[in-house]
């Protein structure tokens, strides 16, 4: 009754009338809700040409020797592919979007808490996301480190690293102011009644998340600081050459790079939290086990570092310290996934769309997760280093966490988001093309580095060939899948049905208000009394 | 439609601007956390060297640095407690005098690292090239750590002044300074990292 009244007396932010007009009513807009979508069309861009460039690489893999490119463009298509896909996609991916566009509504607020900041931090994406693509275009050539910029070939290479890094540590910023907005937003803005164990589970996710993001994201900051300096001004830090230690910057690197892997897998396992409850139509299993896994991952997360540096050089104690510790870091989101799956069980779950995301995303996340265990262990480790076992476990567990968690939020937020309803049966064939696509492409990548095939390598030997066919032929079939999924969403903005306020009878806040919602969420800030999943 | 406008701009939260402002500073702490992490690492390998090379600075221009900075940290705080009690033009000479301190430090930074480079100490150079891998190390942290915090020092004079302007303007009074106390809290944190660069660098020889 009062969302019908919602939708007639206030205009929705879409349509809202500021100050500007045009895109500068949206590149200038300091509504959390624009801001979530100006990540979310940047993303999109972004995330197609790195698509594209991950596709033209498992072409060149098709065959032995050269196929379509030569090995320098193949280093530098790995590297771009990289830098993209993880500090501009799926390290800022699911907070900037959906958790702009629905923190605050989630837990009963009008917007952030420094709204300005808010769209400062879109603005110091832009600019860092230029800098960092300008690199494939000026200078000598494109970068061709990978994204994690090792020493010394990063200050020996004559490519065109300065602004690879440079952006990378704009990007930071953004990140932190980002991070800063929402714990402050969570401490200081929650409705009335909204104890912090009344807080729906995404918003707690994004609690975690935010706090790494602070705590994690200056230490990278530095360490690209001191790449610049390092390859300006001759100040030795990683150079032997200049007295300094290479594995340093290993060591640097990961203490944020690690962490930084939960940055991108706890937001996604707040979607799934989300998702589950409302389409199994009951309360979530556990939430305070989650609460306090999700607070354990964000922990935990730092000390793990070191497992990504088994074969670098470190002393016996530092090794099976952070084994062990890796495999601590397992149990909170084994946890969960008992927790979503016991909240499944005896539900009378209602078939659509986001909840088959979720579904798929807990069998590649699995598979995922326990492809990261034989690799914490240290036997294991050492024989798989570095082989394309690492890049299946790790799409498994990057795309297939978070990836798979950003479609499915997309699927589950977007009637609330637009207003419309996209066509549900074009969206299920397009997933499921691109299930059976992922899982044709990265399975076989488990078996090749486990037989030795090297990461990294735009050629290989004949024994290799067909697991690599079958791999390459499923990224094509990915991409179609993708192909349809995005077509679909974007048709549907258009030519989609009108969507009502709670399309899935989902529970937490933002189902209460207008689809779209108006430009200040609520009319009147709501009180909570209940809990957040209030089935039964 | 236009009250709700005016609503949203005219939200303000004192204690949630200021919690933003303590977390900003612990990622600046972290910031140079890396740094510090280096230096120990690096002290821890090569003592010798770092000892010898620390004999290189002055002390007597770094001990004037350090006061220089705890009076500005004061002199800030003490503009602070000016704005309370409704005297604007208190207010203005405090944050004056905390300017016109970090003007001095640069100065002084500004002699301290001529002398370095005249004496052909700078990164890059050829008495660096022939020295010690430990003295090469500790003279690239030394500029590095001491020129980010330089850097940090113009950010806060930059802060300072901006706050000044509004001040001046009075759109910074004696209910209205969370502003203010957030330069305040800024110009703590360059004084703080200065108190850790000063013995790490000049102090422990």
């Amino acid at each position: 009754m009062s969302e019908a009244v919602n939708q007639h007396t206030e205009v929705s932010y879409l349509e809202y009338k500021g100050r500007f007009k045009g895109l500068f009513a949206w590149i200038f807009s300091t509504d959390h809700k624009r801001i979530g979508l100006l990540y979310l069309y940047s993303m999109l861009v972004l995330f197609s040409v790195a698509a594209l460039l991950g596709l033209a690489m498992k072409i060149e893999l098709i065959a032995p020797g050269k196929t379509i490119m030569d090995a320098q463009t193949y280093n530098s298509f790995f590297t771009l592919h990289g830098i993209t896909m993880i500090f501009l996609i799926v390290v800022p991916g699911l907070p900037a979007v959906f958790g702009n566009f629905f923190l605050p509504i989630m837990i009963g607020a009008k917007d952030v808490a420094f709204p300005k900041l808010n769209l400062l931090s879109w603005w110091i994406y832009i600019i860092g996301a230029f800098i960092a693509l300008s690199a494939q275009f000026i200078g000598d050539g494109p970068p061709d480190t990978g994204w994690t910029f090792y020493a010394p070939y990063s200050f020996r290479t004559g490519t065109n690293m300065l602004p690879a890094v440079t952006g990378a540590f704009v990007l930071g910023f953004s990140s932190i102011a980002t991070g800063i907005n929402f714990i402050v937003t969570m401490h200081r803005m929650r409705a009335p009644g909204m104890t912090w164990m009344k807080m729906p589970l995404f918003p707690w996710a994004l609690y975690g998340t935010s706090w790494i993001q602070v705590l994690a994201t200056p230490i990278v900051g530095v360490t690209l600081l001191m790449i610049v300096l390092e390859r300006t001004m001759q100040i030795g830090f990683f150079d032997p050459a200049l007295g300094g230690d290479p594995i340093l910057y290993q060591h640097l690197f990961w203490i944020y790079s690690h962490p930084a892997v939960y940055i991108m897998i706890l937001p996604a396992m707040g979607v799934i939290s989300e998702i589950i409850p409302t389409f199994a139509r009951k309360t979530i299993f556990g939430y305070k086990a989650i609460v306090v896994s999700t607070l354990a991952i964000a922990f935990v997360g730092y000390f793990v570092w070191g497992h990504h540096m088994f074969t670098s050089g470190m002393s016996g104690t530092a090794l099976y310290t952070f084994s062990i510790l890796t495999f601590f870091v397992a149990i909170p989101s084994a946890i969960k996934i008992f927790n979503w799956v016991a909240t499944l069980h005896k539900a009378s779950i209602d078939i659509q769309t986001p909840f088959l995301w979720a579904l798929c995303f807990l069998f590649v996340f699995m598979v995922g997760g326990l492809s990261g265990m034989v690799l914490g262990a240290l036997s294991t480790n050492v024989h798989l280093h570095d082989t394309a076992f690492v890049v299946a476990h790790f799409h498994f567990i990057v795309f297939g966490g978070t990836g798979y968690a950003f479609f499915g939020a997309i699927h589950y937020w977007y009637p609330k988001m637009f207003g419309k309803m996209y066509d549900k049966s074009w969206a299920n064939i397009g997933l499921a093309i691109f299930f059976t696509g992922f899982n044709i492409l990265y399975l076989p990548m488990f078996y090749l580095g486990m037989t030795g095939m090297p990461r990294r390598y735009y050629d290989y030997v004949d024994e290799f060939h067909g697991p690599n066919i079958v791999s390459s032929l499923g990224a094509l079939l990915m991409i179609s899948g993708l192909i349809i999924i995005i077509t679909n969403l974007v048709r549907s903005g258009k030519h989609g049905e009108t969507a009502e306020a709670d399309p899935w009878k989902g529970k937490t806040l933002e189902w209460t208000v207008a689809s779209p919602p108006s430009l200040e969420n609520f009319e009147e800030i709501p009180t909570v009394t209940k809990h957040p999943y209030g089935y039964e | 439609m236009n009250d709700h406008q005016v609503h949203i701009d005219e939200h303000r939260d004192d204690e949630g601007a200021k919690t933003g402002m303590w977390i900003f500073i612990f990622t600046e702490l972290l910031l140079f956390g890396g740094l510090f992490i280096a230096y120990s690492v690096y002290r821890y390998l090569n003592p010798l060297a770092f000892h010898l090379a620390a004999e290189e600075l002055d002390t007597t221009l770094g001990t004037i640095n350090t006061v220089i900075l705890l009076v500005s940290s004061m002199t800030i705080a003490m503009s602070i407690s000016a704005i309370q009690y409704k005297n604007k033009k208190l207010t203005l000479i405090l944050m004056g005098v905390t300017l016109l301190l970090a003007l001095a430090f640069m100065v002084n930074k500004y002699f301290e690292w001529s002398g370095k480079i005249s004496h052909g100490i700078y990164p890059g150079s050829m008495t660096l090239q022939e020295a010690s891998r430990g003295e090469l190390l500790f003279f690239g942290l030394y500029y590095a750590m001491t020129g980010l915090h330089a850097l940090h020092i113009v950010i806060g004079m930059a802060f300072i002044g901006y706050v000044m302007y509004l001040v001046v303007k009075n759109e910074v009074q004696h209910d209205n300074f969370v502003i203010l106390e957030n330069s305040g809290l800024y110009w703590h944190l360059v004084d703080l990292i200065w108190i850790f660069l000063f013995p790490l660098f000049y102090l422990i020889t």
